[in-house]
């Protein structure tokens, strides 16, 4: 395990900007959450520490060693791609020793067998290890292509949306595991995901891209409750943040032009009349949908109250965001 | 219930698609079997006419095409009765065998041409597509249309040039000197055959080797090369049957020592008047190699069994 530091990292694509003056230091042992949409360069700066495209400017170091002539092989990574990436002509068994038994590590067969076993029992793959890779489902693809990052020990493992394609069930055991992994054997971990839950519940760091940019980057809970734009603050939250004019409830700092309203963060009984349009029952919770003065706004409530369409009812804000017109946080 | 189904065809279909590939088969392979048969014929038989469907088959054309014959005295075929059974055969004729023929010599060097044009078409042709494939390589497009026009005129327009510069280079008559030429012809195709093959191949898998820990040259051999085995055989076919098949380069090129069987066969017919059943043994021979060669690649030719396995 080792401290990665990426130094004003950029790469572009003939016009397009892959990621632009990247820096960020990922510490040993942290688990970092890339957020950001399609497009953002997430993948684009995994394939840049990975070494499977050359930066155009800015450096990656590895554990203190500046790696911008070292192929992938040397740099002692490992990665979960998106598209799982199974070798076809190989057994589930094969895929996972296929790292292991890379002239770069030379792993004893018997090492080989056991640590192959193990990470197949935590990934609940182990009646699947004689099977070709492509006789397969999605969700076991998936997990063996973890596991073939996992049967190693590499500098840092980089993931790519590694839980998508997987089930509720599985992806909510996996995070745990994933969780457990880092915990235990103190692994650095860059992770991206669109997935607000596996964000919050895993990272020690997140870190939201835009267009190619790093906008934030601190602990899950300073980008939630302290975004400073509203593009990293509509980034997480489910449902999402309300966003309203500034004038609709009033008192707010001057140059304010809106103001981002979570659904926890609106008080009931109290202020403006909002009209009910819409109650979803989730069992925990129910999730009101709301218009005041023809804006749609959503927030949440007890289980127990039992709103008809309709009803009208008092909102005020509690704690709201303030945004200028370019969308910075007005503090 | 109706047992419609769109992927399934109806009774009907099947047995059209069904008669007409029997009647295709038929057609193909009736002259094959014509030959094949006219192997165990004698001589009389092969050409009686109207032709003899049932007939004695005998391993007459087979002995006179491995050996020589002379012709010799009574008294010398009364002091040496035959001692093997094709020997016998020889006497019916007041034969004897003199030594063997020329033909397994050529059949050895149409094996050793044939095969090895064939791995080195394959082995550069591969390499050529991987780099077409996955390298940006300048003018990559307008070296891929040279590399085609190769084959827009018949290969035996330059056979002159090719002719004198053989001989200038002391390449007239070698193996080395066929398989390089076989080699340039088939290189076109390997090359554009085996790029299309590997372009299919995701990238993904190198990418995941490279990280894994193998050099990109260990990842072309241990991922893409099992990969494009389909490929790689079903241009090896190609190759080995033009190579294999080549007549006109042979008859120029070759006299003696690299002479390849398809310029030897004919000349059985000059031997001892015509000796059809000789030459009908020889081609069923020269048939064999690249009839294996295909039934024992003919599963990889069977597309699509290793696609799937990354999510697009």
């Amino acid at each position: 395990m080792a401290e990665v530091v990426l130094k004003s990292l950029s790469k572009s694509f003939g016009r397009d900007v892959g990621v632009e003056d990247i820096s960020m230091t990922i510490p040993d042992g942290a688990f970092v959450v890339l957020l950001g949409p399609t497009g953002a360069g997430k993948t684009t700066t995994l394939r840049l520490i990975s070494g499977l495209e050359k930066a155009d400017a800015g450096e990656v170091w590895i554990g203190g060693r500046n790696v911008a002539d070292e192929m992938p092989a040397q740099r002692d990574v490992a990665m979960v791609f998106q598209q799982y990436s199974l070798y076809p002509h190989l057994t589930v068994r094969d895929n996972l020793a296929f790292p292991l038994k890379s002239p770069i590590l030379k792993t004893p067969p018997e090492e080989i067998t056991r640590k192959v076993e193990e990470v197949a029992r935590v990934l609940q793959i182990s009646h699947k290890l004689d099977n070709k890779a492509t006789a397969l489902s999605g969700g076991e693809m998936q997990r063996v292509s973890i596991g073939r990052a996992l049967v190693r020990d590499p500098a840092i493992y980089l993931m790519d949306e590694p839980l998508s394609s997987l089930d509720a069930k599985l992806r909510t055991d996996l995070r745990v595991e994933l969780k457990r992994i880092h915990a235990s054997l103190g692994a650095t971990l860059l992770y991206v995901t669109h997935d607000q839950i596996e964000a919050m519940t895993m990272a020690t760091h997140v870190g939201v891209l835009d267009h190619g940019r790093l906008v934030q980057y601190g602990t899950p809970r300073e980008i939630y409750e302290n975004p400073n734009s509203l593009y990293v603050a509509s980034r997480l939250g489910l449902p999402r943040i309300n966003v309203l004019p500034a004038d609709i409830f009033g008192g707010v700092p001057p140059g304010t032009t809106q103001i981002g309203l979570r659904p926890e963060h609106i008080t009931q009984g109290d202020g403006q009349e909002a009209e009910v349009q819409r109650v979803e029952h989730l069992g925990d919770q129910n999730r009101l949908h709301l218009t005041l003065k023809g804006h749609a706004i959503t927030t949440i409530a007890d289980p127990a109250t039992d709103y008809a369409p309709g009803t009208m009812l008092k909102i005020s804000p509690k704690n709201p965001l303030c945004f200028d017109a370019q969308g910075h946080r007005i503090r | 219930m109706s047992s419609f189904s769109v992927t399934e065809p109806t009774q009907r279909t099947k047995w059209v698609s069904g008669t007409l590939v029997i009647i295709y088969a038929l057609v193909t392979m009736l002259p094959l079997a014509w030959i094949m048969l006219t192997g165990f014929k004698s001589p009389a038989d092969a050409i009686s006419y109207p032709p003899k469907v049932i007939f004695d088959p005998t391993l007459e054309g087979y002995v006179n095409l491995f050996t020589t014959r002379t012709r010799q005295t009574d008294e010398f075929l009364a002091a040496n009765p035959p001692e093997t059974w094709y020997e016998e055969i020889v006497r019916e004729y007041d034969m004897v065998i003199a030594g063997p023929s020329k033909f397994g010599e050529r059949f050895l060097n149409s094996v050793i041409i044939g095969f090895g044009s064939t791995f080195l078409s394959i082995v550069l042709g591969t390499l050529a597509a991987y780099a077409f494939s996955r390298f940006k390589i300048p003018l990559a497009d307008d070296l891929l249309f040279f590399i085609l026009s190769t084959r827009m005129m018949p290969p035996i327009a330059v056979a002159i040039p090719i002719f004198l510069m053989y001989r200038q280079l002391g390449l007239s008559d070698t193996h080395l000197g066929m398989i390089l030429l076989y080699t340039a012809v088939n290189i076109s195709l390997a090359v554009w055959l085996l790029k299309g093959f590997i372009d299919e191949i995701p990238r993904e898998y190198e990418e995941a080797a490279l990280i894994d820990g193998y050099t990109r040259f260990q990842a072309f051999y241990k991922v893409v090369l099992p990969q494009a085995a389909t490929g790689i055989a079903s241009t090896a076919i190609f190759c080995l049957i033009f190579a294999w098949n080549e007549y006109a380069f042979a008859v120029l090129l070759t006299s003696g020592t690299a002479q390849t069987a398809p310029p030897f066969i004919p000349t059985i017919i000059g031997v001892g008047g015509l000796d059809w059943p000789a030459v009908a043994a020889g081609a069923t021979i020269f048939l064999l190699p690249v009839m294996i060669f295909t039934i024992l690649l003919r599963k990889h030719l069977l597309r699509g069994i290793t696609f799937g396995a990354v999510r697009k």
